[in-house]
């Protein structure tokens, strides 16, 4: 228990219909101090969030809530917020169009009545970007910014509403290791200056930061770790009520076989941008291989994959592409996927899926002739494909005619992988493939990729999670400003070298 | 029969949002028939109020698949304006066979709207724009081809049956035309056969059905409905071509929708355009092909009411495209995009067409008719909205 507690939640029992979603729960955070919530997806964690924050309003919820010393009733989120309380959420909630300032001020303006001081808010702005130890013009529009940099802007924000209590979810999912590094380092800076912070992660490593480490799982808290008690092992152990003795399953080393994709002087220029996103790129893939891409967010590492497969964001390219020793040309996605290449996205949300179709339809999307004749869907075969599917992958979910909007996010992205199984790929581009599951799904995940390859497939993977990439791996091609800066042999790997050449 | 009124009201409310639209259908027509002493569904003028739809719907039924992928097409009434205009030209002043001339403003309209898509999909303004353009410049064409002649009264036979024939009755049997008895057994037997059908697929699949008993009820409530338009139409003039045109076109796209891949990608483009193009689909290829589809319905549009009016205006169609929005509105097309129905946008066409018919019939002033007009549209949409957030909440446990 805490001692000194900045906050106190009380048998907290929050229910959705046929679901406990939080079940009697409660949990303490002490005055000044770090506290990470961990769990897989579902646990409730940022059901908790919700309640807390009065996004779940005062009333929908059992139990007391007592923050900085006032059993509070908060009905919106505005209500938390002027006592002290902030959460940032994964999805940033800044605007795109506007600039840094106008972002950090949204909606507590610098006024006197209606009209905006605009030289006040600028000094503040400034201020408060100093505070996040961000270098930037506060004029700049947020769209023109990294997501690294969008992130401590949203912590500006916080900061300049006189926070108290500072609640970030999945905040480094997005981030690559250097801007992680750096958001955690500025966390403890804040503690410094007195603010508590809540902090929801995957990344069972960024614990090294934390006080106290709480563990949920299906609704209820399983257990509060103390700084001295805090173990990687232990918490997984609790997260998934097991112990899982490797996080990576083993496969045997891989055995060189034929060229299957040979990419040459592949350049490719991005006009939204205004930037080369890749230069003079050359690498070949073997089959039955994983080929990682590491590097930096922004590296092109995407871009890279994107411009490969068909050039779907429309970039000025040019490259000579080879599969299996022909030449080819991909003028659209489709044409990539009639070769047998398939890109899974990155964000499976806005690019991945169709969130409001259910889960066949999103399974069958690439490749409808397959389930079709005469250009008629027969729903009979779209029907035996996903289910197949669904069965294969594991997919949980009540129906296949459930809205994939409502599957969580390691179920999503199974559908996501399923629909490009379901075209039969010989190369699969996996950008991201763990963003935002839990430790189970990914387990199940990086199952599947041996699998996959065993069979023949040969996969390219992109990852921000350094340690996923160096164990999942055969080769590393190491990205950084559009070009490739190094290719890394099994042999070579080590975090170390790849940040080296990532930030080269 | 407690569980069975249970039934019936749990699946009422988790389908509230496809029936909503029928009970202000029945409501609407009620409410007429009582207040004009049952003239509203005389034969007569249910005869009337299809060909009144008609053109409507034929328009409404192109607009949601434009809304589905999330854009709008304001060129409509236009495109229907001056291909009536065409039509007339060709077939009075050229002397063209109507036969020929309809394909021939038919494959223009396609075209137009084929421009208007490539202004969209390949050079990327916004659709509002592009068909907004195509609204002014296609109505200034109309003055170019009916310059020298004025208004174009149209003499044809194929226009005259368009406009306002039926197809032979054949014989009378039980005081009704026979072809109407056929078309109304045919339609009821296959309504039956398809439920029947589908039910067996989905308990192959262990998926949710009616209950048995509820189902039996849907078969009889929809029969009996078919039975009664049957019965009406037949007793006067029978079934008129407006009603085949409507007809064959909600049946080509209902199937197209649906079933097809092609309809299948429509919908994912609507739903997610990023997610669909990473898929293999080509957004740029749908764009084109949905504002054909537009460009070629409202050229259909066109004809039917250049046939209606047998002759062409310099005002045909103004206004057509909001009528047409607003049809595809009120039948449940959602603006967000990836949502909709084309068997909806023709209900909701026909509660916009009823809701004019019975207030003229009241001889309520046009001020009123546009009032309730507006009101009744805003109200379905609101509807729409609600119920869908109703469901959202229930499952995003």
């Amino acid at each position: 228990m805490a001692t000194n507690p900045i906050l106190e939640m009380t048998h907290i029992t929050k229910t959705f219909p046929g679901v406990k979603a939080l079940d009697d729960v409660s949990f303490s955070v002490e005055k000044g101090s770090i506290h990470f919530i961990v769990g897989e997806n579902g646990a409730g964690k940022s059901t908790l969030m919700k309640v807390l924050s009065g996004i779940h309003k005062y009333g929908s919820y059992e139990g007391d809530i007592n923050f900085d010393g006032e059993i509070r009733q908060f009905s919106r989120i505005d209500d938390s917020e002027a006592a002290g309380l902030v959460i940032i959420n994964q999805e940033l909630a800044l605007i795109p169009e506007m600039t840094v300032y106008e972002n950090i001020f949204l909606a507590h303006e610098v006024s006197k009545g209606q009209v905006i001081d605009w030289n006040e808010t600028i000094h503040r702005a400034s201020e408060e970007l100093n505070r996040v130890q961000l270098t930037i013009n506060p004029g700049l529009k947020v769209k023109d910014l990294n997501v690294g940099q969008q992130q401590l802007v949203e912590i500006a924000k916080a900061l300049s509403k006189k926070v108290k209590l500072l609640i970030l979810d999945e905040p480094t999912a997005a981030l690559n290791e250097n801007d992680s590094e750096r958001l955690l380092n500025l966390l403890v800076d804040l503690k410094e200056e007195g603010i508590t912070c809540i902090m929801i992660s995957h990344k069972l490593k960024e614990t090294i930061i934390a006080d106290r480490v709480t563990v949920m799982r299906d609704g209820k808290t399983i257990s509060t770790l103390e700084k001295d008690e805090i173990e990687e092992a232990r918490i997984i152990k609790d997260m998934v009520g097991r112990s899982i003795d490797d996080i990576y399953p083993k496969r045997p080393d891989y055995v060189p076989q034929d060229v299957i994709l040979d990419v040459a002087n592949l350049t490719a220029f991005d006009h939204r941008t205004d930037r080369y996103v890749a230069k003079d790129v050359n690498f070949q893939l073997r089959r039955g291989e994983v080929m990682g891409l590491a590097g930096l967010m922004g590296a092109g590492r995407s871009e890279i994959a994107l411009a490969v497969f068909g050039n779907p964001k429309k970039f000025t390219m040019d490259a000579t592409i080879k599969m299996q020793g022909e030449n080819v040309t991909f003028k659209h996605p489709s044409d990539a996927i009639k070769h047998g290449l398939f890109y899974v996205s990155e964000d499976r949300k806005s690019e991945g899926l169709v969130l409001k179709k259910d889960v066949k339809e999103n399974i069958t999307l690439s490749n409808l002739s397959k389930i079709a004749k005469n250009f008629v869907i027969d729903k009979n075969s779209e029907i035996q494909a996903a289910d197949e599917y669904v069965k294969k992958m594991n997919v949980k979910t009540p129906s296949l005619e459930q809205l994939v909007f409502y599957l969580s996010g390691g179920n999503q992205q199974k559908v996501s992988i399923s629909k490009a199984l379901f075209v039969g790929p010989k190369i699969l581009i996996l950008d991201e493939p763990t963003r935002g599951i839990d430790v189970g799904a990914k387990f199940e995940i990086y199952t599947l990729i041996n699998q996959l390859i065993a069979e023949g497939m040969s996969i390219i993977m992109i990852s921000s999670e350094l340690p996923e990439l160096l164990a999942m791996s055969d080769r590393l091609l190491v990205v950084a400003e559009g070009e490739i800066k190094k290719e890394l042999k099994k042999a070579e790997f080590s975090p170390e070298t790849v940040m080296k050449y990532a930030t080269s | 029969m407690q569980t069975l009124i249970k039934d019936f009201w749990l699946i009422f409310r988790n389908n509230i949002r496809d029936y909503g639209m029928y009970i202000a259908l029945a409501g609407i027509f009620i409410f007429f028939t009582i207040t004009t002493g049952g003239l509203f569904v005389s034969s007569r003028n249910i005869f009337n109020l299809i060909q009144q739809t008609g053109f409507i719907a034929v328009g409404s039924i192109g607009m949601t698949l434009i809304i589905v992928i999330r854009h709008i097409d304001l060129s409509v009434g236009s495109i229907a304006g001056v291909v009536g205009a065409m039509a007339a030209v060709l077939i009075v002043s050229y002397g063209m066979p109507a036969a020929i001339a309809l394909p021939v403003v038919l494959v223009f309209g396609a075209l137009a709207g084929l421009l208007t898509g490539f202004l969209v999909a390949k050079v990327g303004i916004p659709a509002f724009v592009a068909s907004l353009g195509g609204m002014f410049a296609y109505r200034g064409l109309i003055f170019n081809f009916l310059q020298s002649t004025g208004t174009l009264g149209v003499n044809d036979p194929l226009i005259e049956a368009i406009g306002r024939g039926t197809i032979p009755g054949l014989a009378t049997v039980f005081g009704m035309q026979l072809t109407s008895l056929i078309v109304g057994l045919f339609a009821i037997g296959w309504l039956i056969y398809s439920e029947l059908n589908n039910r067996q697929k989905k308990i192959e699949y262990n998926f949710d059905v009616l209950p048995k008993n509820l189902m039996i009820i849907k078969l009889i409530f929809i029969s009996t409905i078919i039975a009664v338009v049957t019965y009406v139409l037949g007793a006067y003039r029978g079934i008129s071509w407006v009603l085949v045109i409507v007809g064959v076109v909600v049946f080509i796209y209902h199937f197209m929708t649906t079933k097809t891949v092609l309809g299948r990608h429509i919908f994912a483009v609507g739903g997610n355009p990023e997610a669909s193009e990473l898929s293999g689909i080509s957004v740029e290829k749908i764009t084109y092909f949905v504002f054909s589809s537009m460009g070629f319905l409202s050229a259909l549009s066109g004809i039917m009411y250049l046939a209606r009016l047998q002759s062409a205006t310099f005002t045909a169609g103004e206004g057509l495209e909001l009528q047409v929005i607003a049809g595809a509105f009120v039948g449940g097309t959602s603006a967000a995009g990836g949502i909709g129905k084309v068997t909806g946008s023709m209900i909701g066409a026909l509660v916009m067409a009823s809701l004019i018919n019975g207030m003229q019939m009241l001889s309520l002033g046009s001020n009123i008719q546009n009032i309730i007009s507006g009101v009744v549209l805003v109200l379905a949409v609101i509807f729409d909205v609600k119920t869908r957030n109703m469901k959202k909440i229930e499952k995003s446990a």
